[in-house]
Formats: structure tokens, C-alpha cells, sequence
């Protein structure tokens, strides 16, 4: 009994106790959410336009952090250093169009999905051989980001404590939503776009260029990448072992449905949310450090009940 | 001219369902064979305990993995975990029962390791594809953290990792351990691994592979032919995790000689997924040419890279070696999405026709 009352009533009294404590991790939770959001948004531009399920965005979200902080190390100014990475970006886009994309056209998932990990195997050796191993620290006030913090009173002596950075990020990530969701429903290209996801041969028989729209779309992952490396290296360091929350996007996917943009965010913010409450109020029953693999288990009960995900369309075939 | 099976009659059944039925293919093996008996008196005990160990141990594991993949179709980016529960659980074994013979508890561990894989081959009954990969990733990131919340799995070691003891066992010959030798291991690697490959090749032909490759085919005309999924995904999930265990056991005990929880890590799983995939999806010699590319290609270019005066730090030959593998795989998917195994059976065909490419 004491085991249950412990599972399933304690958590709950420790949060009805400390409510402050609880919006704080509330919080971070949406914090953590939003940028897994971040990811998992790159994620599914590119799943929609190509069908290619992209594990290399994690490693272009490093990339593109190590190539922005790398060429403010060798002394260029911060805002063109932030124009030079998105061409970087561009370029890379082009590159992965031209040279895996396309000779790889029509061929299974799984064989498009392993040569992602190749172009991740490819990116962090190259990261790693033109800016070195190391962590590094993001240029978040060169950039004109806010730092420091503010504090709040809550109730009767309570405190939460907001990052600004975060509150950059939670805007940032919301203004880009937001354009991209402009660019796809406005734009001539954005059009293009959502023909190309609806119905490849199609958007071929009516004159759109499969070949520009993919590296289009690679190159709005890209910023989206850069975004993501930027708000993430600002919190903590630019390192390879942003890598791993890479594979968190899988499950935020999962929840949301691999196509749906508004679902990607939704997705990040319950995984992010959800780990955070787990970790902070279940966690120590178990010894800690559940947020590695709760994030899955969460998919995975999610998938028994909904496999097309919060807003996905009914693809999944059932066995 | 050199192969072929013009002129080689079969006059039983047993001939004809033999596993080579082409002598060439016999001969071939029987070299193959002195080969590796031969290797170990000629080669340094770097070439046997940094190459050919590992190159055996990991060939197996992408057995284990093409099983589920490459036959049944099921995509698991878990291997590297399963690979864990099989060390972890033969470190346990022969924690309990020192005095039995490693190779017998090696063996054993595979066990565990089937049991977990069945577990987390649960959900492969309502899903597959990506969405199943994401149940076997749950399984990779929650066994790793078993490996390290749970200190039983290390005997309470302050360290965290296990430490391989010595075990003696056939006329007190130093098995494992730091005093073992490199010959010894070499040869207990090669011994499990061309017994268990050898039963395996005899599965996948037999009534369970063939069933296996129904359900990847196509699992609803395999259900309407009297293939039930349930046995048929379970049963390829428990062996192809009996022999990860099984690969895994050997890597700690014959390889590594002592493990942290990071040694089997998504990085091991993503390892063995390529060795799979370069070496071709449902191919068993696949896995071997698979596992030496990528556990060879590394090597060499570390070594090779310094040679032809290219290196400069041992740091950036690693970063170099790194991009030219991931280039690589990009260029042989591009090149032959089917795998080595496909460039080895189009050889073959060369070799049938030969000199005459148009008969």
C-alpha cells in the first residue's frame, strides 16, 4: 500500500503543497517542449515535401550552432557571422539535394532513411575536423539575445524564476511557426510545396521542380536548424551531445502525426511537459534519470491507442 | 570456367538440399576455414585482438539484426541495448556460478536477451515500420538506464562498469581477463560464432525463416497462407536477440575485458544497423562483409590516412575517418542499395558465364 499511496497520491500532494515549484518546472518543461518542438518542426517539413524521414537534423542543429560560434571565433562579426551560416545552410541544402536526394530518388524508406545517418556520420566528422570536438559557448549577447532572468512572487512567498533567453526562445519559435505557416498557405513556393507533399507525380505533371522544392525544403530545415542550435547553445553548450535529443524528436513525431506542423509543436510541449512532471515528481522512485527513455514510453503507450498521431493523417497501416 | 554447376548431378535429396550444393562453394568454405585456423600463427596479436576479435563478434550482431530486419522486416534501432542485457546477464551468470565454463553461461546469456527482446517485440503486432523503431529505441534508452540505475547488474562496483574476472576452463587456459590470450579468445570467438552461424543458416532455410520472410513480404498473404505473426515476429525477435545477447556477452568477455554502460549506447546500434543494411538486407554473408567494412573501413583509414601523408594529429585522422565513412555508406547506397552481398552474387554470376559474358 504504501508503494501505491506513494505512486499514485504523493506526487500529487507534493504539488498541491509547493505550486510555485510546480509552475517552475511547468516551465521548463514548456521550455524543453518548445525546442524539441524546434526539431521535431524540421523533422516534418522535410518528411512532408520528400517522404524522407531526416535523422540527420539533430546533427545539422549542431552544425549549424558550431558554424555560427566558429566563425565569430575566427573574428567575424556576430550579425554577418549569422548571414555567412544560413549561407552555409544554403549550400548544404544544395549539396544534400543534388548529391543524396536525388541519385537516391524512388528508393525504399529505409534506404533513404540510412542515408540521413550517413549524412549525420558525414556532418559530425566534418564539424568536428573544421571546428574541433569541443563544447562551446553560444554568442548569445553578441547576437543581441536577452540574458539574465526574472523573478516573480507567486501566492504567499513563492518564486519562479523566468530565463529570458527562454522567453526569446518560446517568441522566436512562435514567430516562426507562424511565418512558416504564412509561407506554406501564401507564397507561390509554399503552394508548390504542399502540392509536392500532396502528390509527387501530380505536382511533376503540373511544372514543379521536385529537385528545387527538396532543396527548398532542406534549406528551411536548415534554418530551422539554425534556430534550434542558437535558442539550445544558449541554454547550454554547443556540443555534439545535442545530438541525442535528436531522438526525442521521434516520439514528439509520434504524438503529433509525422505531417502536422501544428502537431509537432503540441507533441514537443506534452513530451517536454510530461518528462519534466515525471522526472521531477515520479522520477526519484525509481532512482532518477527516467527522462531518458520516458519520452518514448509515453509514445509508445500513445501508439496503442492513436498510431496516425494527435493531427496525422490515417497512413499508418494496421497488422 | 571456375564456377559453375553445370556437371555436378545430385542423386539424393540430402545433395541436393545441402547447405553448399555447388563443390566450388565447398571449396571455397574449406579455404576460408584454413584460413581463419591459419591467421592466428602468422598475425600479431594486435591484428587478432583489435580486428579479427571484434570483426567475428560484430558479425554476428548484424546477423542478429538482419535476422529481425533483413528477414522478418522490422526495423530495431535496440540492438546495441540487447547487445547489453546479454553482457550484463553473463556477468551476473558467472558471478553466480564461477566454477562453470564462460563458453556454456556465454551461450546461456543469449537467453536473457531473447526474453527482454520478445518483451519489447510486443508491440511490433500493432505497428511497424518508424513507428516501431521508436518502441525499440524506448527499449535502447530505458536498458541503458537499467545498466546504470541498477547496481545489482554490477555488483554494487563503485566504478559503475563491469570489470571481466579471469575464468579458466578447458585444462586451466586462462579464458578471460586481462591475463587471457589473444589466440585463445580468438579462437572461442571463431569456434561460437561459425557453430551458432552455421544453425542459424539452417533456420532461415528451414519452415521459421521461410515464414519470417512471408511476414516481411507480405504479412496479410501470409496470415491467408497459415502464418500466424504472432509466433512467426516473436520468434524472430527472440533470435535475433539471443544472438545481439550472445554478440554481446563476447564483446565484454573476449573484446572489451570491462564495459560502462556507454559501451552499448544508440552510437552500437546505429553500428550494427549499417553493417546490416551496407552488407544486404536478408543476406547472412552479407553480415560479414558488412560488419568487416565498417569496423575495418575505420581502421584502415586510420592507419592508411598517416601513411600516404595526409594525417597530422591522431584527432583530426579520426575526424577525417568519420566523414569518409559517412560519405561512403551515402556513396554505396547510391551505388548498390541491395548491399555487398548483391555485388558478391552478381560475381558470381560473372563468374558463371565466364568467358562467354552473353550465353
Amino acid at each position: 500500500m504504501d508503494f501505491l499511496y506513494l505512486i499514485v497520491v504523493d506526487p500529487f500532494v507534493q504539488m498541491a503543497d509547493m505550486p510555485d515549484f510546480l509552475l517552475q518546472v511547468l516551465w521548463e518543461g514548456f521550455v524543453a517542449g518548445v525546442l524539441y518542438a524546434l526539431i521535431a518542426l524540421g523533422f516534418v517539413l522535410i518528411f512532408k515535401a520528400s517522404g524522407v524521414f531526416n535523422f540527420a537534423q539533430g546533427i545539422m542543429v549542431v552544425f549549424a550552432g558550431l558554424t555560427l560560434v566558429g566563425l565569430h571565433e575566427k573574428g567575424v562579426p556576430a550579425y554577418l557571422a549569422l548571414i555567412l551560416t544560413i549561407g552555409v545552410m544554403g549550400i548544404l541544402a544544395l549539396a544534400v539535394e543534388r548529391f543524396v536526394m536525388r541519385p537516391l530518388v524512388n528508393q525504399p524508406d529505409i534506404i533513404l532513411l540510412m542515408s540521413t545517418i550517413g549524412l549525420t556520420y558525414f556532418l559530425v566528422g566534418f564539424g568536428e575536423f573544421v571546428f574541433g570536438g569541443e563544447p562551446k559557448q553560444m554568442i548569445t549577447e553578441e547576437l543581441g539575445l536577452p540574458t539574465g532572468s526574472t523573478a516573480f512572487e507567486i501566492g504567499d512567498g513563492g518564486l519562479l524564476i523566468l530565463q529570458h533567453i527562454d522567453i526569446a526562445a518560446a517568441v522566436i519559435a512562435l514567430i516562426m511557426v507562424g511565418a512558416l505557416a504564412v509561407f506554406f498557405n501564401k507564397t507561390r513556393i509554399g503552394r508548390a510545396l504542399r502540392a509536392v507533399a500532396d502528390d509527387h507525380q501530380a505536382a511533376l505533371s503540373v511544372g514543379i521542380s521536385l529537385n528545387q522544392i527538396w532543396a527548398i525544403v532542406w534549406f528551411a530545415a536548415g534554418i530551422v536548424a539554425l534556430t534550434t542550435g542558437i535558442m539550445w547553445g544558449a541554454r547550454s553548450d554547443v556540443s555534439f551531445a545535442l545530438e541525442i535529443i535528436a531522438f526525442k524528436a521521434l516520439p514528439v513525431l509520434i504524438l503529433g502525426g509525422f505531417t502536422s506542423i501544428p502537431g509537432a509543436i503540441v507533441g514537443g510541449l506534452i513530451i517536454g511537459v510530461g518528462e519534466k512532471i515525471g522526472e521531477i515528481y515520479w522520477g526519484p522512485l525509481v532512482g532518477g534519470g527516467i527522462e531518458s527513455w520516458l519520452a518514448y514510453m509515453i509514445a509508445l503507450i500513445f501508439l496503442l491507442f492513436r498510431p496516425q498521431g494527435l493531427f496525422g493523417e490515417r497512413i499508418i497501416e494496421r497488422v | 570456367m571456375l564456377y559453375r554447376e553445370s556437371g555436378q548431378y545430385k542423386t539424393s535429396y540430402i545433395a541436393d538440399q545441402a547447405i553448399f550444393p555447388i563443390r566450388e562453394d565447398r571449396v571455397g568454405m574449406v579455404l576460408i576455414g584454413l584460413v581463419a585456423l591459419v591467421i592466428p600463427f602468422v598475425a600479431s596479436d594486435f591484428f587478432l585482438n583489435a580486428i579479427m576479435t571484434p570483426f567475428l563478434i560484430l558479425a554476428l550482431a548484424a546477423i542478429g539484426l538482419n535476422i529481425l530486419t533483413g528477414y522478418a522486416g522490422q526495423l530495431s534501432l535496440g540492438t546495441g541495448a540487447f547487445m547489453g542485457v546479454g553482457a550484463y546477464s553473463c556477468y551476473k551468470l558467472t558471478t553466480i556460478f564461477p566454477e562453470t565454463n564462460i563458453v556454456i553461461l556465454v551461450l546461456l546469456s543469449g537467453l536473457f536477451s531473447a526474453g527482454i527482446g520478445v518483451i519489447f517485440g510486443l508491440p511490433s503486432l500493432r505497428i511497424k515500420g518508424l513507428y516501431l523503431a521508436v518502441t525499440t529505441l524506448a527499449a535502447q534508452f530505458f536498458l541503458e538506464w537499467c545498466f546504470i540505475r541498477i547496481p545489482w547488474l554490477y555488483n554494487y562496483n563503485a566504478s559503475g562498469a563491469i570489470e571481466v574476472p579471469e575464468r579458466r576452463g578447458f585444462g586451466d587456459i586462462v579464458l578471460t581477463g586481462p591475463a587471457a590470450g589473444a589466440m585463445t579468445q580468438y579462437f572461442i570467438v571463431l569456434g561460437i560464432v561459425v557453430v551458432v552461424t552455421l544453425a542459424v543458416k539452417n533456420i532461415v532455410r528451414g519452415r521459421i525463416g521461410r515464414q519470417w520472410m512471408m511476414i516481411r513480404d507480405m504479412d496479410i498473404a501470409a496470415e491467408l497462407m497459415g502464418v500466424r505473426p504472432l509466433t512467426a515476429k516473436l520468434s524472430a525477435f527472440a533470435v535475433s536477440s539471443y544472438l545481439c545477447g550472445v554478440a554481446g556477452a563476447m564483446f565484454i568477455f573476449f573484446y572489451l575485458g570491462a564495459a560502462e554502460p556507454s559501451a552499448f549506447s544508440i552510437t552500437l546500434s546505429f553500428q550494427i544497423l549499417f553493417m546490416v543494411i551496407l552488407g544486404g538486407l536478408g543476406s547472412l554473408v552479407g553480415s560479414f562483409f558488412g560488419a568487416a567494412f565498417i569496423w575495418g573501413l575505420p581502421i584502415v583509414l586510420r592507419a592508411g590516412l598517416p601513411a600516404i601523408g595526409i594525417g597530422i594529429g591522431a584527432e583530426t585522422v579520426f575526424h577525417i575517418a568519420t566523414m569518409i565513412v559517412g560519405a561512403l555508406i551515402i556513396f554505396f547506397l547510391i551505388v548498390e542499395p541491395h548491399g555487398l552481398a548483391r555485388l558478391w552474387s552478381l560475381g558470381k554470376e560473372k563468374m558463371r558465364v565466364w568467358p562467354f559474358p552473353y550465353a
